[in-house]
């Protein structure tokens, strides 16, 4: 079975019905997308799958069509994308295992919806769970991208 | 050879002290000098000036031997060494350590002790001191109770200020000069020439000479990073990226993937089990029956997890009520039953006189079982290897992890390591090791190849160890327009010598503090004032949930206060500040006051406002939420909350904890609870118990204050009055008293 993940093309041998987010961690070691809740609860697994963000845990391989972004792909430490640059200088980070899910769901946003009102950020966000409750910053790191985005 | 920093003076004086009184544990070996874990891990070169630093040519490491739950334990231990070293933490390599007692947490066990924390009497200090004692003889390092920064506060700097002090010496020596005329900057030593030489350079030569151990702490005025504003967070761009690795994201090139189905009855046995069909699924390596279950060993998780679904067991079942109703006919028959007292803490006046006659109200509270439910399954890499281990996981208690890896293993605690990895989340449920216990036994099964064993959400969920349920009666009396007496009793199993005995295998005698801490030691001044704690049984094993036994008792002695409030035809606040007694308490309830702009709890049209208070782990926090009713259900609107830690040391991290604090307080008293049926919580996944989501969460502003005597965590204080100024809230705006949580089985939320 092949699939592209960041730009890169990978080939690998599982079922078909293997969640794509198992297929990520365990098979190509890409670790950014986590186990959360395994039944789409939690949006900790969230991965863009041609620009939309999806829940990996309830993706089977086999259906997937189109070429996956993972948090990796988004940016690096060395080169953020807007979104985890806001992230950090909101300090929104706790345990940050939601993260990753937090993240790939507001650039998703952001894609759709450039500068979202706070209604529009409670009904994309409010599937992805974070235990440590780092909500408030949330909502002001996606309107300081929403900022940043609109002036590049 | 390298030498021993002797502990810093200071902690060595207070030890001292402490131990004078300290007959019953054992004076002699709470004097001995702790060994310092460090040596045994040097190689020529390289010197432990002090057990939070060590330095070689290479570079700086600063341990940080506190674990990370999300909480900022990491940053702020590395910030406090690097404040008195003189280096810039970033530059450094952060690493927990290897656990050992040098590590042990005196903070912890201190708060256990029978006097509240605003108590700073003498009797009252000496048995706080007096309790490091056994958290040195029992190795307890420990990572709970907001302790962090209160342990670590003066330990940390003080090591860091020996570790700049002996360089300077080193520096000296060198050069000639005398150490006073030498300073330091970002890692260098600075000679009165201009000339600087690297604290790395100067590893091996400060390794020859006693260490400077004759240090004085800097005065906060001469902070550079400690109390400053946006303090980065060593771990933020890791934790933005997707590149922090948590216990679950290792990999080994030889690595087994298990998973384990255990008996959601925890400790009870497995009647018998069929794994026909799971051994021949695709990637099962083997199917291996453990004492606490059954795990199955695959070459991908997923697969695991596939595999364990499909086994068929049956479980056995223990003595306890298996459903919630008797689970709390159990609760209530312990309450007020002479053969269950357990403790009473707080006796002031004369309660049976006081409420003998008159108008007393009465009112009875519970709170439900709590998951933790991190948003990381418990999970943890194990490779055992002829006589030894070695063990990857996320703990708050890895020497316990540490012995009892051994101990199924059959090795010495000599010959197993752990390596204490950056954790999703535990809010408590890491205080428990059930899931390293079966990742040991597993690797086991497949000497010489590591094996990382995770818990599916719905594993963790069902052996969760949660937050005790527990009941209350309270009753109470006003007098013109005063509360005048009040008396709670709590029935609650015995959660902190159920824990400790399961850790540690010790029974721990006398009471169990943890059924009325967060009602007893209230600061406040009732004439009649009783809280009396009862001991259920041992039932469904429970343990610490953030915040522990102030979590429920907040709610009850808040919420009767209020009630009594109400009916005595006061204000909320200002009674509350009538009574209080403690300075630093009245003066955050005069501050979320001023905050909310408060003038009463009613506010019209459907809106109210409710005061929460309570003083745990030594922190006074007060809040006041304010909510409105909608056609869609109570809505949260805002929260204001005033806060006292004595010093603040990072003002963005101190936000952020109130912020989650807050959240969690206020999304677990929504909405969660686990009840029971035929032993197994009804509740697996986040469908179930879902907490707080983004689109609930109100606006919350937050004040520090620093009237407290002494510095002190904020991981968990926030968390108690949440809940009890939320129900306040819903009574000023609907009239509707909620005495149970979760308040959604009597009330709708948006």
């Amino acid at each position: 079975m092949k699939l592209t993940v960041n730009g890169t093309a990978h080939e690998v041998d599982v079922e078909p019905e293997m969640p794509l987010l198992w297929v990520l961690r365990d098979e190509l070691n890409i670790k950014g997308p986590k186990y959360g809740c395994g039944v789409a609860q939690c949006g900790a697994c969230t991965v863009h799958v041609d620009g939309i963000a999806v829940r990996s845990c309830q993706l089977p391989v086999g259906d997937l069509e189109g070429e996956v972004l993972t948090i990796e792909g988004l940016g690096s430490p060395e080169s953020l994308h807007a979104v985890q640059d806001a992230w950090i200088a909101h300090h929104v980070a706790q345990c940050g295992y939601c993260q990753s899910g937090q993240i790939m769901q507001a650039a998703s946003l952001l894609e759709m919806t450039p500068q979202p009102t706070d209604a529009e950020i409670d009904e994309a966000m409010s599937g992805n769970l974070c235990r440590c409750g780092t909500y408030p910053r949330i909502r002001a790191a996606i309107h300081t991208a929403a900022r940043t985005l609109s002036e590049a | 050879m390298s030498r021993i920093a002797t502990l810093t003076r200071r902690t060595f004086l207070v030890g001292s002290t402490a131990v004078a009184g300290g007959v019953a544990f054992g004076i002699y070996l709470a004097r001995k000098p702790i060994p310092n874990p460090l040596l045994d891990g040097l190689v020529d070169g390289e010197v432990a000036l002090t057990p939070f630093v060590k330095i070689d040519a290479e570079g700086i490491t600063l341990i940080t031997p506190r674990a990370d739950m999300g909480q900022g334990t990491y940053s702020i231990q590395a910030y406090l060494i690097a404040e008195e070293l003189d280096i810039d933490p970033a530059t450094a390599t952060l690493s927990p350590g290897t656990p050992g007692p040098a590590y042990h947490n005196a903070t912890i066990l201190a708060e256990g002790v029978p006097y509240p924390a605003f108590d700073d009497s003498f009797v009252a200090e000496s048995l706080r001191n007096f309790m490091a004692v056994p958290a040195k003889l029992f190795s307890v390092q420990i990572t709970g109770g907001s302790s962090t920064v209160p342990d670590g506060f003066d330990r940390l700097r003080t090591a860091g200020a020996i570790a700049r002090e002996t360089l300077k010496e080193a520096a000296a020596r060198r050069t000639g000069s005398a150490r006073g005329d030498l300073k330091t900057q970002d890692g260098f030593v600075l000679l009165p020439t201009g000339e600087r030489i690297a604290y790395t350079d100067l590893a091996a030569e400060a390794a020859q000479i006693a260490p400077v151990g004759d240090v004085s702490l800097r005065p906060s005025s001469e902070w550079r990073y400690l109390g400053q504003s946006a303090l980065p967070r060593l771990d933020m761009a890791r934790k933005c990226t997707g590149t922090e690795v948590y216990g679950i994201d290792l990999e080994f090139d030889d690595m087994l993937h298990a998973t384990v189905r255990a008996n959601p009855a925890i400790g009870a046995g497995i009647a018998q089990f069929d794994s026909a069909g799971a051994e021949d699924m695709r990637g099962v390596h083997s199917i291996v029956q453990i004492s606490q279950g059954i795990g199955v060993i695959a070459d991908n998780t997923w697969r695991a997890f596939q595999a364990a679904e499909y086994l068929d067991i049956s479980w056995d079942y223990p003595e306890y009520p298996g459903s919630s109703e008797g689970l709390y006919q159990e609760l209530e028959a312990a309450l007020n039953a002479p053969e269950t007292y357990d403790h009473r803490q707080r006796d002031d006046g004369n309660v049976d006189r006081a409420l003998s006659g008159g108008d007393v109200i009465t009112a009875e509270y519970r709170v439900p079982y709590l998951a933790h439910a991190p948003m990381e399954p418990m999970n943890a890499v194990v490779r055992v290897d002829g006589e030894s281990v070695e063990i990857w996981t996320g703990t708050q208690i890895p020497v316990f992890v540490r012995d009892r890896a051994a101990r199924i293993a059959g090795v010495k605690a000599d010959n197993v390591e752990v390596h204490v990895l950056p954790m999703g989340g535990s809010f408590g449920h890491r205080l428990e090791m059930t899931h390293v216990e079966q990742a040991v036994e597993l690797a086991m099964a497949v000497p010489g190849r590591h094996l990382k064993m995770t818990w599916s959400r719905e594993e963790d969920m069902t052996h969760d160890y949660p937050r005790p349920a527990s009941v209350a009666r309270a009753r109470g009396a006003v007098s013109d327009g005063q509360v005048s007496a009040f008396d709670l009793s709590v029935s609650q199993s015995a959660m902190a010598p159920e824990w400790l005995e399961r850790l540690s295998g010790r029974k721990l005698p006398g009471p169990d503090a943890s059924i009325t801490t967060g009602s007893w030691d209230q600061p406040f001044a009732i004439p009649d004032y009783r809280v009396t704690g009862y001991r259920a049984p041992s039932m469904v094993p429970v343990s610490s949930w953030r915040s522990v036994g102030a979590s429920g008792n907040g709610f009850y002695h808040d919420c009767f206060l209020d009630e009594l409030i109400h009916a005595a035809g006061a204000d909320p606040l200002a009674e509350r500040m009538r009574l209080c007694m403690h300075e630093p308490s009245r003066k955050v309830l005069e501050a979320v006051g001023e905050m909310s702009g408060w003038n009463g709890p009613a506010r019209g049209g459907g809106r109210g406002r409710g005061v929460g208070f309570c003083m745990s782990f030594g922190v006074p926090c007060a809040q006041v939420v304010d909510v409105a009713q909608t056609a869609e259900g109570i809505r949260i609107a805002k929260v204001y909350v005033a806060v006292d830690v004595g010093e603040v040391l990072d003002p963005t991290n101190l936000e952020a904890q109130v912020f989650g604090g807050v959240i969690w307080g206020l999304g677990h008293a929504m909405n969660c609870e686990l009840t029971y049926e035929g032993h197994v919580p009804d509740q697996t996944n986040f469908y179930d118990y879902e907490g707080m989501r983004l689109y609930q969460a109100p606006d919350i502003t937050v004040r520090a204050l620093t009237n407290g005597p002494s510095i002190r965590g904020i991981g968990e204080p926030a968390v108690p009055p949440a809940a009890p100024a939320l129900a306040n809230a819903i009574f000023a705006a609907t009239g509707q008293r909620i005495r149970e949580l979760p308040l959604n089985k009597h009330i709708d939320f948006v």
